[in-house]
């Protein structure tokens, strides 16, 4: 039941989604079709230049003709290369998707042991390190703390590549997976070490160091296997963030990627490049996120007891 | 609903004293830091092209030989400016529809609601961009994205603390008493919400200035030749190995400002209430 209804309000938030991007290509500035047809173009052609792309017609029709081209996979064509927006999105999101991959799988294994490693020192000096560590990660700009470790570890130390993909060798998705999974990481640690602390507080701990259980078995087998949901939870809700960062990592990095097809359009001012990259980052956010609570209902029986109770 | 907060309890606690003494130093320096710096931000100077930190210039200077502390002083002002009215301009849009969601149930509500999650659903960068993007570049349209981009998340907060404040005896009394929505809603519901929300907000000022500095890096900030912490990392990034300084100065004021403005946060957070949590 409760699939069922995430699935139908998912529609509206859809349609929502791309209300707000036909009213940002609405108040685009400058005229498109003024650009298309050239400056000395006489007003009979501009008016039937307007006649076939639909403009003459009233918004909300407008409006419909946007959604049906966007449900055929219509998002327009660039206005520099003129090439299929649609066309260009699906062949840079493989490379983003590999980049966030990468970088989410950092930011889990730093970020789910940072956490553990604070929880069992609760108060110490290294728990206030951990934390100071933490905040300074959701905190330093991306694009900084990517420039920052080009510097060190590509220049100064010569240990990796500064940019580029280098076909694939995996050396060259270091640097920009670490930058990218630096935000990701500090929420992972800060949420794994409450979550840690919660459950080091069960009585089934107590027991479990009762039977004579070695620490590490306590604290791993016990403590975090019981922790896992709500950091499971976050990695998934948390693709977003790995959407936002791409843009400036790929900047960085000149990583062949939506972000950095997304600056192009920016600094063109390549309107449709610009719109289609929001479009398609905001559905593909949404499906995540409707996938990752769909997916819980599915593998928690607890919470699918909760619904029906 | 909040607990009471003393002074001891900032003196006594490290981090959080420091992050005030740091962001006391920034409004400071935002407000007469310009006046006090050596160099005009703006002046180039042809004989001291890229110069590292030195006595004459502290920081060193940048590709065209302007001072990097002057314009780091200058740009502290940008930032600052568009994190606070951006916090404030959001949290009163997001007040005035929470609570006009919260209060009024039904299909007021279901229409609201839908509008603050579908403005929820953008990637907040992306959503940014796409919104700086359409209006000529500048402080209003960064200040517009980062206002749009804020409110939803506010008005989702006051719709949750209003539902719960209206089931109050108090309001109920002022309702059987004949007050009016209006009535209610700003004599007796919003000043209870008020304290958390002013945390709420807080919350979000460093999250908001690095949202400034992200577009600002991208060109859709406040252009050119006015110094802003973003623009002049974007602007530098090619000298990041031959003369690192210019790229990590404005960096290193950036994170330290939203380190403080986070951590000062957080305290205010678990000292005033836990159930912020974000």
């Amino acid at each position: 039941m409760y699939i069922l209804k995430r699935l139908l309000l998912f529609i509206p938030t859809l349609l929502g989604i791309t209300v707000i991007t036909f009213l940002l290509m609405r108040s685009m500035p400058g005229d498109p079709v003024t650009i298309m047809a050239g400056e000395r173009a006489t007003p009979e052609t501009i008016a039937r230049i307007r006649a076939v792309l639909g403009q003459d017609r009233p918004v909300a029709l407008q409006y419909f003709n946007y959604l049906k081209d966007i449900a055929t996979g219509e998002l327009g064509r660039s206005i520099y290369t003129n090439r299929k927006v649609a066309d260009d999105l699906l062949q840079k999101f493989p490379n983003t998707v590999k980049l966030a991959f990468a970088a989410m799988l950092f930011a889990s294994v730093f970020g789910v042991s940072m956490g553990v490693f604070s929880a069992v020192r609760q108060g110490t000096w290294w728990d206030r390190a951990m934390t100071l560590l933490s905040v300074g990660g959701i905190s330093i700009p991306v694009f900084w703390l990517g420039l920052a470790l080009m510097l060190l570890f590509a220049f100064k130390l010569r240990w990796l590549p500064p940019s580029g993909m280098g076909n694939g060798d995996p050396v060259y998705l270091i640097l920009p997976a670490v930058t990218l999974g630096t935000f990701s990481l500090s929420y992972i640690a800060r949420i794994t070490r409450s979550s840690m602390l919660e459950s080091l507080a069960q009585p089934y701990i107590a027991a479990a160091r009762a039977k004579g259980l070695t620490e590490t078995r306590v604290v791993l087998k016990h403590g975090l296997k019981n922790s896992l949901i709500p950091i499971v939870t976050l990695i998934g809700l948390d693709l977003g963030s790995y959407l936002n960062g791409a843009v400036l990592t790929e900047t960085i990095f000149g990583w062949d990627g939506l972000g950095r097809y997304a600056l192009d359009g920016i600094l063109k001012r390549d309107y449709p490049v610009i719109m289609g990259v929001v479009l398609f980052g905001a559905v593909v956010f949404v499906s995540m996120n409707l996938l990752v609570d769909i997916s819980y209902r599915l593998l928690d029986p607890r919470i699918r007891i909760k619904e029906a109770g | 609903m909040l607990k009471e907060l003393h002074w001891k309890d900032v003196t006594k606690n490290i981090p959080a004293l420091v992050a005030l003494c740091m962001i006391a130093m920034l409004v400071l320096t935002a407000a007469i830091g310009p006046l006090l710096v050596p160099y005009d931000p703006l002046s180039m100077d042809l004989d001291s092209l890229k110069q590292p930190p030195s006595r004459a210039h502290l920081l060193g200077t940048d590709g065209k030989g302007r001072d990097i502390l002057s314009r780091i002083a200058a740009g502290s002002r940008i930032s600052l400016a568009i994190g606070i009215i951006a916090s404030v301009s959001s949290l009163a849009i997001g007040i005035v529809f929470g609570l006009i969601s919260g209060y009024f149930s039904g299909k007021i509500d279901a229409v609201l609601s839908q509008v603050f999650d579908v403005f929820l659903a953008f990637p907040s960068l992306l959503l940014a961009i796409g919104i700086s993007a359409v209006i000529p570049p500048g402080l209003f349209s960064a200040m517009l994205a980062i206002t749009l981009v804020g409110w939803a998340g506010f008005a989702r907060l006051v719709r949750g603390i209003t539902l719960s404040l209206k089931e109050q005896t108090y309001v109920e009394a002022s309702r059987a008493l004949g007050a009016g929505p209006a009535r209610i809603l700003s004599r007796h519901i919003l000043p209870n919400a008020l304290p958390l929300l002013l945390v709420a907000g807080s919350l979000r000022i460093g999250g908001f200035i690095l949202l400034e500095a992200s577009l600002s890096f991208l060109g859709l900030g406040v252009q050119p030749p006015t110094p802003t912490w973003g623009s002049m990392i974007s602007l530098n990034r090619a000298y990041i190995n031959s003369a690192p300084w210019m790229v990590l100065f404005p960096g290193l004021a950036i994170s330290v400002t939203v380190i403080s403005f986070n951590i000062l946060g957080d305290f205010l957070r678990d000292k005033l209430d836990p159930r912020l949590q974000v």
